[in-house]
């Protein structure tokens, strides 16, 4: 089975002798930045309350236990314990999906990837304007809470999109996440209110990170062909 | 008097009959103005809750609704069985939004008064107090995770008042059949987004109020 164990952009968790408390990470922009497809006071209150909370929260939680020092990826798929979600999964995922949330951002985003990432996408939804459908479908239709993700499945060595409830992830799943949209309401409700659909069609738009998704994609591959 | 009572009785669930006979359903009227309840809830947020969100669960409610009678008629099983989560998603959002618009009042007609008679002295004996049920109903909702309900609910079977949370838009009787909802409380975001600077715990607090 590819353990997708470890895989993450973030520096903090490829050392195993982590501080022991998790930290809230910033975005890799001002929070006004991604204006104004995503407002500044959006990523106040989402990054600076929202995130700012999972984190916080998830530290009292695991202050004291075995959890204590472990990397965030761990206590992820220790926390999922194969659906039988202990109290502190959904503080720990939520954490790791804002930050993995974030990065798949940047100002002047959206459009068309190009290179091998482009011919995947082909290969295996047909067309990028059907990848693009289909993602969109996926968030659009994700019932409640939850996100929807481009996933690369090295079993297959295929790309898919997969849409998850709460604060569920590809790590649980054993796929190698590569792109995410957040569906929950908080992400999108100042801006768009309930119009879910026109705030995914501004992010496929204007704030997708083609270049972020890109090196996941050949991070993955690399950590795929050592396992 | 009784027949009076029948023809004044507002049903919380409005209907129609459409083609062959299918009942489908309608967006049922406020029993107040959306800026009845401010600044406990904004005009804002009601007007969106209940035009956009409680109108979009009934609307795709019917094509469920639609969909399962073709299905049945043709008797294509696996239709009406992958079309069992739409309608859950959506009837049960119709379901629960009519509870909860019927249980909100105005200051001016009650709303927030505590609880008398028969309500009032169930929830002493079974919680104690007042504040003691808001406390439990408030920890409840914050600590569901995602989306949801949670419920002051009469065990029809225990005969005593219980708390409960559903997820999503999952009604109250998919936790147990002898449950009868009193009161339900929105926690999806939409239900108190727009009014960032009102903290969560508040929201609970006044739609708790609100709705005794």
């Amino acid at each position: 089975m590819a353990s997708t164990q470890g895989f993450s952009l973030s520096a903090r968790s490829s050392n195993e002798n982590v501080a022991a408390k998790i930290e809230l990470k910033a975005p890799p922009y001002p929070l006004d930045a991604l204006e104004p497809h995503m407002s500044r006071k959006t990523l106040e209150f989402h990054w600076g309350k929202h995130h700012r909370s999972y984190v916080d929260n998830l530290n009292k939680q695991i202050v004291g236990t075995e959890l204590h020092g472990k990397t965030l990826e761990a206590i992820i798929v220790n926390t999922y314990n194969k659906g039988d979600l202990h109290p502190s999964f959904n503080n720990a995922a939520q954490v790791w999906n804002h930050d993995f949330f974030w990065e798949s951002m940047k100002p002047g985003g959206g459009g068309v990837p190009n290179g091998e990432l482009l011919e995947l996408i082909k290969r295996d939804f047909g067309s990028f304007e059907e990848f693009e459908k289909e993602f969109k479908t996926a968030a659009a239709t994700q019932f409640g809470s939850g996100w929807a993700w481009l996933v690369y499945k090295a079993q297959d060595n295929k790309l898919l999109v997969i849409k998850t409830p709460n604060a569920v992830n590809p790590l649980v799943l054993d796929y190698y996440p590569l792109l995410t949209v957040d569906v929950w309401e908080h992400a999108y409700y100042l801006d768009f209110q309930n119009r879910r659909p026109d705030y995914l069609s501004v992010f496929m738009e204007n704030l997708v990170s083609w270049e972020a998704v890109s090196s996941r994609l050949q991070l993955a591959k690399a950590q795929a062909a050592q396992t | 008097m009784a027949l009076r009572t029948l023809i004044t009785r507002k049903s919380p669930i409005s209907t129609h009959l459409g083609f062959r006979g299918l009942q489908t359903f309608s967006l049922p009227d406020l029993p107040y103005d959306y800026g009845a309840l401010e600044p406990a809830i904004s005009g804002e947020i009601m007007q969106l809750h209940h035009q956009k969100h409680h109108q979009a669960y009934i609307t795709n409610y019917n094509k469920a609704l639609e969909q399962l009678d073709s299905a049945i008629s043709k008797g294509d099983a696996s239709t009406v069985v992958k079309l069992q989560s739409a309608i859950k998603f959506n009837g049960g959002g119709h379901v629960n939004h009519s509870i909860f618009w019927k249980n909100l009042a105005p200051v001016l007609e009650g709303g927030g008064e505590p609880p008398k008679a028969s309500l009032g002295s169930a929830i002493d004996n079974h919680f104690g107090s007042l504040e003691a049920l808001i406390q439990k109903m408030n920890a409840e909702g914050a600590a569901l995770q995602g989306s949801g309900w949670v419920w002051l609910a009469v065990d029809k079977e225990l005969k005593h008042l219980v708390v409960e949370t559903t997820a999503n838009q999952d009604p109250l009787v998919t936790k147990g059949p002898s449950l009868v909802p009193v009161i339900g409380i929105d926690v999806w975001e939409h239900a108190y987004y727009l009014q960032v600077f009102l903290s969560f715990s508040s929201y609970l607090n006044v739609s708790f109020l609100a709705q005794v």
